[in-house]
């Protein structure tokens, strides 16, 4: 079942002090199905985090659509309302990121059981707090998982190394149960054992049916899970779409020849 | 050969959709928000806002925005010159508000739905506290206006309402002049939590705190606000506060909204050239 479908999105940032308009990437189109696992290839400075990012409307697609099948219906991620998206965001659509942003003077493990307790949402008339010490050995196990040393888990993540940090922070981006993932190169500064373990975790969660949307350094680590990848292209910073979703009009011979962005099965 | 193409039509803020995942009504709701000072000066100009359950709503902007004379309007502290100001809140013990333009209540109307609903820590606080009375004294205050005279249960709920702001109780009885600013911000919000209001508004909560303290105290907050549900607006000139704790923003600009989004958005790729200029400033 497609659980999103992006129709010709488009980024371009408006820079206003120079009066510039720098293209991201242009007029996507891919769909990705639940439990599939879609690769974003494609060479650095190519719009590849910039397009999750947009899934994810930490930036603001400029145009086209994003469907996705949310639990209460489709919905359109480049013009949801806010407050859809945070609900999107507490619920459903997670972000994985190679930059942990903890904060001053809060524990690895309260920091990884965080997301569980703000998803017992007051509205539903559960309370956060109750819940805490199952949550937190749900993190724990997850920090267990990742290897971060048991030593570590009530000190403050803001004074570990980079891979310790990006352990905890992945811990933190993975507790919460989630329909898609968009991984944006979870395995940088990890060691092998880590990514290992972030690669078996991955795969639990294929089978369990989420869809992931995947930027990754090392793609050999998860070759065996992607279905279907994306590749990007710097060509004249613009990236005219190839008929790839069945049923709509093919963009190609507008002016466009030479395609820039491809899908293979 | 590189020939170039058109951008695309780009999606406005108005084209935003209206929520259709969120059923719930917003806590907040403000149409239409005008103050000015004098004949020249509009301090607040036609100002929307709306805020859902359990919500953080962060405003940001330069001194003279208007951003902390908005907080003092949704405080019922001053009257302004037009807009609609509508809370709802599910609560019998008073008069119902829901419905009610506040801005239309006469005073002791007015000041009921402040004392019950509606919570303010200032970033003086001065503003909010008798310096000279204890801490508890200070938080009883409140119970006492709302009508509650027996000394054991004010004392009782004084204490659980400085609890709940990890205010060290030890000090209860001690008077904030004799306080650390980290520890006075926390008698504040035990005073502005003691009803359970439906809206806590927060002034520069932490400004001047130094950033040990301010890390502490905008911990306590987030832990508030996740344990009780409670909707704040928060108002900030220091993006990290607001990063770490709005969901959604709003920039003000010489008393207009210029810009509003989620949080990560508005500071990662703000739209308006002064949003721009504001997050690029940021050391």
């Amino acid at each position: 079942m497609t659980l999103l479908q992006v129709l010709y999105l488009s980024k371009h940032f408006t820079v206003h002090h120079l009066q510039r308009q720098v293209p991201a990437f242009d007029r996507l189109s891919f769909d990705v199905g639940e439990g599939e696992f879609v690769l974003v290839a494609g060479p650095n400075g190519v719009g590849k985090s910039t397009l999750l990012r947009c899934l994810y409307r930490t930036y603001l697609p400029t145009a086209g659509q994003a469907l996705y099948d949310s639990r209460h219906g489709v919905i359109d991620l480049a013009t949801a309302a806010d407050v859809d998206i945070l609900h999107l965001r507490r619920e459903e659509i997670g972000h994985v990121t190679q930059f942990l942003r903890a904060r001053p003077r809060v524990s690895a493990l309260d920091f990884v059981a965080e997301p569980l307790l703000s998803n017992a949402s007051p509205q539903r008339g559960e309370v956060g707090w109750g819940g805490a010490s199952a949550s937190h050995a749900q993190a724990a196990d997850l920090l267990a998982a990742f290897g971060l040393k048991r030593e570590l888990w009530d000190a403050y993540p803001t004074t570990f190394s980079g891979g310790e940090q990006q352990k905890v922070n992945l811990a933190h981006a993975l507790i919460a149960p989630r329909r898609l993932l968009l991984l944006d190169e979870p395995t940088a500064s990890l060691d092998v054992l880590a990514r290992a373990a972030l690669v078996e975790r991955l795969a639990q969660l294929k089978a369990k049916g989420v869809a992931m949307i995947g930027v990754f350094h090392h793609a050999e680590d998860v070759r065996h899970l992607v279905d279907k990848e994306i590749v990007l292209t710097t060509d004249h910073r613009r990236l005219p779409m190839e008929s790839v979703v069945p049923g709509l009009p093919s963009v190609a011979g507008n002016g466009h020849a030479g395609g820039t962005f491809s899908v293979a099965q | 050969m590189a020939t170039f193409v058109e951008p695309p039509i780009p999606l406005k803020e108005e084209q935003r959709s209206a929520p259709i995942l969120v059923t719930a009504q917003p806590v907040l709701q403000v149409r239409g928000l005008v103050k000015r000072y004098g004949p020249k000066i509009v301090a607040v100009d036609h100002v929307d806002i709306e805020a859902y359950p359990g919500e953080v709503l962060g405003i940001v902007g330069e001194s003279g925005s208007g951003k902390s004379t908005v907080l003092r309007l949704l405080n019922l502290e001053e009257q302004p010159d037009a807009g609609e100001y509508r809370l709802n809140v599910a609560r019998s013990h008073v008069q119902t508000c829901e419905r009610v333009n506040l801005l239309a209540l006469d005073r002791p109307a007015r000041r009921e739905v402040r004392m019950f609903h509606i919570g303010i820590v200032y970033q003086n606080p001065h503003l909010g506290l008798r310096m000279r009375n204890t801490s508890s004294g200070n938080v009883a205050e409140r119970l006492i206006m709302a009508g509650e005279r027996n000394y054991g249960k004010l004392r009782e709920a004084a204490r659980v309402s400085l609890a709940a702001s990890e205010f060290p109780l030890g000090r209860m009885d001690d008077p904030p002049s004799q306080l650390s600013g980290g520890m006075q911000q926390r008698v504040q919000l035990a005073k502005a939590i003691a009803l359970k209001p439906a809206l806590l508004l927060l002034d520069e909560p932490t400004t001047g705190l130094d950033v040990s303290v301010q890390a502490l105290v905008l911990d306590t907050l987030k832990r508030l606000q996740r344990e009780t549900g409670v909707t704040m607006v928060i108002v900030s000139h220091d993006l990290g506060v607001i990063r770490m704790l709005a969901d959604r923003v709003m920039v003000m600009r010489h008393g207009r909204v210029v810009e509003r989004g989620l949080t990560d958005q508005v500071l990662e790729d703000p739209q308006d050239p002064y949003t721009q200029q504001l997050v690029h400033a940021k050391l």
